[in-house]
């Protein structure tokens, strides 16, 4: 059996502390948007003039798709539309 | 994840939190195939571990090498391990102790903050602290207790 002192055991909580709000907010919108990215990826392949307009304003392009336009997401988007 | 990246690693806020998404997306996608329930925490902490380094890796030039104050992740994860049973441990106190533990000392609140948002008097908060500790321990140090499963 493991003896625990008290101090040990409260450094032990301390060492788990929670995510921060808005990270878990945007890991749990993640599959939403990367589902919305993967269907303006699609319709961007078949259209350069809606890939020209979406490269120069994707934040209004996600917007109007209802998927909130993180930094992570917009980069990954730029990444995939510019490829 | 949080505590592998901010604690294991020491990543600053903006990368921790660039792992923590990257990590979460790697983890939609590999989700159908991740069949073994009790797999899925050591897949996490090690997925999150190369994650890490990769991001460590692509901040800084080859040729400054690995970072001399960072401490032995495999030390740092081990001890997060336990930390984790004591979390574990402390869901089976009953909400009442498993709330005010976590708000006291994960979360770093005041007396005050944590008698207002449970609705009891501040005065009574260090002594319902001190009680829950004892009873986490007596959890603690029975395997029983130990070996309860998280959702159980």
């Amino acid at each position: 059996m493991t003896r625990y002192e008290i101090e040990e055991l409260a450094q032990l909580i301390a060492l788990l502390p929670p995510a921060p709000t808005g990270w878990v907010e945007a890991a749990q919108e993640l599959p939403r948007a990367l589902a919305g990215l993967d269907a303006l990826v699609a319709r961007a392949g078949e259209d350069a003039e809606l890939r020209r307009r979406l490269l120069a304003d994707l934040e209004a392009a996600f917007a109007a798709s209802d998927v909130k336009p993180t930094r992570r997401l917009l980069d990954e988007a730029r990444r995939r539309l510019q490829g | 994840m949080h505590a592998i990246c901010v604690t294991a690693f020491r990543l600053p806020p903006h990368d921790a939190e660039d792992v923590f998404q990257d990590v979460f997306a790697k983890t939609w996608a590999e989700l159908p195939k991740l069949r073994d329930d009790g797999a899925i925490r050591p897949w996490l902490a090690q997925l999150t571990r190369r994650t890490c380094i990769d991001r460590l890796r692509a901040a800084r030039p080859a040729a400054e090498g690995e970072p001399a104050e960072l401490p032995d992740p495999d030390d740092v994860l081990g001890r997060l391990e336990q930390a984790l049973d004591v979390h574990r441990c402390m869901t089976g106190l009953g909400e009442s102790c498993n709330e005010i533990l976590d708000r006291f000392f994960a979360r770093d609140e005041s007396y005050r903050a944590i008698g207002e948002a449970l609705d009891l008097p501040a005065g009574t908060i260090a002594s319902r602290i001190s009680r829950c500790l004892d009873k986490l321990r007596a959890a603690m140090e029975d395997p029983a207790s130990r070996d309860r499963p998280v959702d159980g």
